[in-house]
């Protein structure tokens, strides 16, 4: 290996290693030292009446019902939309997929449009449509005689209706990755199979299914990684209410963060979420390495 | 959740190019014109706009750039404009939230301006309220409009029990309560004689506030709750549900306004806003038949005191055109200002002159705010003070709807308090 080789490397690399050194790791490092002090309101007027508290803010944490209850609705989201947005997504692909269906370019973009919208935008619509007395769904309601739900009112309703906003907008990013998996099927499979005698239905599970094994564990994780960090729609839609009902990890950490300047706490926060996100990709992992074996 | 496609990458070009078109044109519109920032909160912030052309009239040589804060972001971007060093020159700043910007040294003193003011005169406010704005001998802010707590009723249904003016004290106010409950009982009906919101701490800390409690003790450094006025407040607030006169669970009454047409509570403590909205939502056969009033106190003998409510006007300590600033404070108080303001907003004026005027003596209901101003306490003046509401209100909550012995309950809050004010503590004993 000779000087000039690595100095070329050097050269090509380093604008962008000073970039990612600068706004990523530089940050998350500060990030990480801050968790173990008390960086509060106090210490943003005078930074020297910061403390050292070493594991202190994690074990506060540990004990406040607060980041319970944000754990419990951030999984009972991830558990709960995660499925269904990739049932929804899966479904959608393979009707996008099939040769019955006309104007594909058409769906695909209309499926599609809601991911690209900004959430702030696609909230005040959502909001009509979840209006206790106005709203769309409510009206949809009162046709077949059901009465009418306070969606993002109610204490049980409000999580509900945030993950039907949710697999609503994110689905169709999942829908495109199908098809794309979809495509790379040799149609000679289906073939062979028709020929055998197969059903749709076999053949959607003993085709498709396994063929689409690699494509659904990348969404599975891209998903759940997205999902972990639930934030901008309680932010925009509930702002975490009613009762803390739709408060999720990442809410709290801003709140704790921006609202009370609590930065210590609110670090620790970010990396217990990040002790959870490694655990569940380490998780799918694992069992993606059995299911091959 | 963020999801930048490789699609979305020249996108960020519009905004660029976009600023790079208007940016030389927009910084310097108006020559040599001084701008000053100016921040206001939620409604106040919309609708303060229609009072300063008059202000640029007046002062031709100096701009306002006016923004419209929602409130539900703007403690968040008060305190991260403080981090980034990006504050407004002079921003309305919640009671509240005055000793957290103290505590930054983010806010000037205004006490040099005021004793040069020809406008802003200390015997112009409501005592409470002023001093609300006080903290360590310095002034933060000029009181911009107030608010305060009252008693919201219905005089047909308190006249029903022989109340023809409304409790002046606790006992009073408990024994109304008990008769519109057991009159409800006896007729079969669900109704209530208080609403008491457990996701509002404004009422039990007005209660507490009322017995003579500072809240916390040891110059603000540990919570007070277990003490005996506190403790004594708390059990009066409990009887309300434990006796079934003000309903549990109230998240499930989303319409105070149809709750109290319907008689299904009788009595309900608010504020300022809620006279409007009294006006415009209940039906027109209810309007002569509901009045507000100052609060009971514990003995009936003198008035029992409300919160010290409202916001201020704050200049920034980083603000580099403190004169004009200060011009517009001055505009803002001035007493056809603050009544042009009543107009348009609702908000009640800080100056008394404004008091006078036939606009607020002919509203009845208006009437007893003016009372309560009188007689106002503040809560105490540190910057957790909002962390620690939040806690009286969760146990608030519990007891509404549990048996836990109130001592106990009451030692729990003041655990936790205690915890939000460590680093308070170590602060004022060991440094």
């Amino acid at each position: 290996m000779s000087g000039s080789r690595s100095s070329a490397f050097l050269i090509f690399v380093g604008p962008a290693l000073t970039a990612i050194g600068m706004f990523l790791f530089v940050p998350v490092i500060a990030a990480f030292l801050l968790s173990f002090t008390d960086f509060d309101i106090y210490a943003l007027g005078d930074f020297s009446v910061a403390r050292v508290v070493g594991l202190g803010n994690y074990g506060r944490l540990l004990e406040d019902p607060l980041f319970w209850q944000a754990v419990k609705n951030t999984l009972y989201f991830l558990l709960v939309g995660g499925p269904l947005s990739i049932v929804v997504s899966l479904g959608m692909a393979v009707l996008l997929h099939s040769r019955l269906v006309r104007l594909k370019g058409l769906f695909r973009f209309v499926y599609f449009a809601p991911v690209v919208t900004t959430l702030v935008a696609v909230a005040v619509v959502w909001r009509f449509i979840y209006h206790p007395r106005f709203g769309l769904l409510n009206y949809l309601l009162s046709l077949v005689g059901l009465t009418p739900i306070d969606w993002l009112g109610d204490p049980d309703w409000a999580m509900p209706a945030l993950i039907l906003l949710a697999v609503w907008k994110n689905f169709g990013y999942n829908m495109i990755i199908f098809i794309a998996g979809l495509q790379n099927i040799p149609q000679s499979l289906y073939e062979a199979a028709s020929i055998d005698g197969a059903g749709p239905w076999q053949r959607f599970r003993t085709i498709t299914l396994p063929m689409l094994a690699p494509t659904t564990i990348f969404i599975t994780i891209i998903t759940m990684i997205g999902y972990f960090q639930l934030f901008a729609e309680p932010y925009v839609m509930t702002q975490g209410g009613p009762l803390n009902r739709t408060l999720s990890i990442v809410l709290l950490m801003y709140q704790e963060g921006f609202r009370w300047w609590n930065m210590g706490y609110s670090a620790a926060v970010a990396f217990v979420l990040f002790v959870f996100i490694l655990l569940g990709t380490l998780l799918q992992t694992l069992l993606r390495r059995r299911a091959l074996r | 959740m963020l999801l930048l496609g490789p699609r979305c990458g020249r996108i960020w070009l519009i905004p660029v190019l976009l600023a790079a078109l208007l940016g030389p044109s927009c910084s310097r519109p108006h020559g040599e014109r001084v701008v000053i920032r100016f921040w206001a909160l939620g409604a106040e912030g919309d609708n303060v706009r229609s009072l300063i052309p008059e202000f640029e009239r007046r002062y031709p040589d100096i701009r306002v750039d006016l923004q419209a804060i929602p409130w539900t972001a703007a403690h968040e971007k008060l305190l991260t404009s403080y981090a980034g060093k990006s504050m407004p020159d002079v921003f309305q700043l919640g009671n509240t939230w005055i000793p957290e910007f103290q505590v930054l040294d983010a806010i000037e003193d205004l006490r040099p301006w005021v004793a040069t003011s020809t406008v802003v005169h200390e015997e112009s406010y409501f005592p409470g309220i002023w001093n609300v704005n006080i903290i360590d001998s310095a002034l933060l802010g000029i009181p911009w409009y107030v608010d305060t707590r009252v008693l919201f009723y219905r005089t047909d249904l308190l006249a029903q029990e022989g109340y023809t003016r409304p409790p002046g004290s606790w006992q009073e106010w408990l024994e109304v309560s008990r008769r519109i409950r057991a009159r409800a009982e006896q007729e079969g009906r669900e109704a209530y004689a208080m609403l008491l919101p457990t996701n509002e701490w404004a009422p039990l800390v007005i209660l507490g506030l009322q017995n003579g409690s500072g809240l916390l003790k040891e110059r603000d450094t540990r919570g007070d709750f277990s003490g005996d006025a506190f403790r004594e407040a708390f059990g009066y607030y409990t009887r309300f549900f434990h006796e079934g006169l003000a309903p549990v669970g109230v998240t499930q009454v989303t319409n105070v306004y149809q709750g109290l047409a319907e008689g299904f509570f009788a009595m309900y403590i608010t504020g300022p806003w809620n006279i409007g909205e009294f006006r415009r939502r209940l039906p027109p056969q209810m309007q002569d038949r509901w009045m507000t009033a100052p609060l009971p106190s514990p003995d009936g003998a003198q008035q029992g005191v409300s919160l010290a409510g409202g916001s201020s006007l704050a200049m920034a300590r980083s603000c580099e055109q403190k004169d004009e600033v200060w011009k517009l404070i001055e505009y803002l108080s001035e007493p056809s200002v603050q009544l042009a303001f009543y107009q348009i907003t609702g908000d009640l004026p800080a100056r008394v002159e404004a008091w006078e005027d036939s606009v607020l003596r002919g509203n009845v209901h208006v009437r007893a705010f003016y009372e309560q101003l009188g007689h106002v306490a503040s809560v105490p003046q540190v910057p957790q003070w909002e962390q620690i509401a939040m806690k009286v209100q969760q146990y608030a909550e519990v007891t509404s709807q549990g048996t836990t012995p109130i001592g106990e309950i009451l030692a729990q809050l003041d655990l936790d308090v205690d915890v939000i004010l460590e680093k308070r503590r170590w602060l004022l004993n060991e440094r």
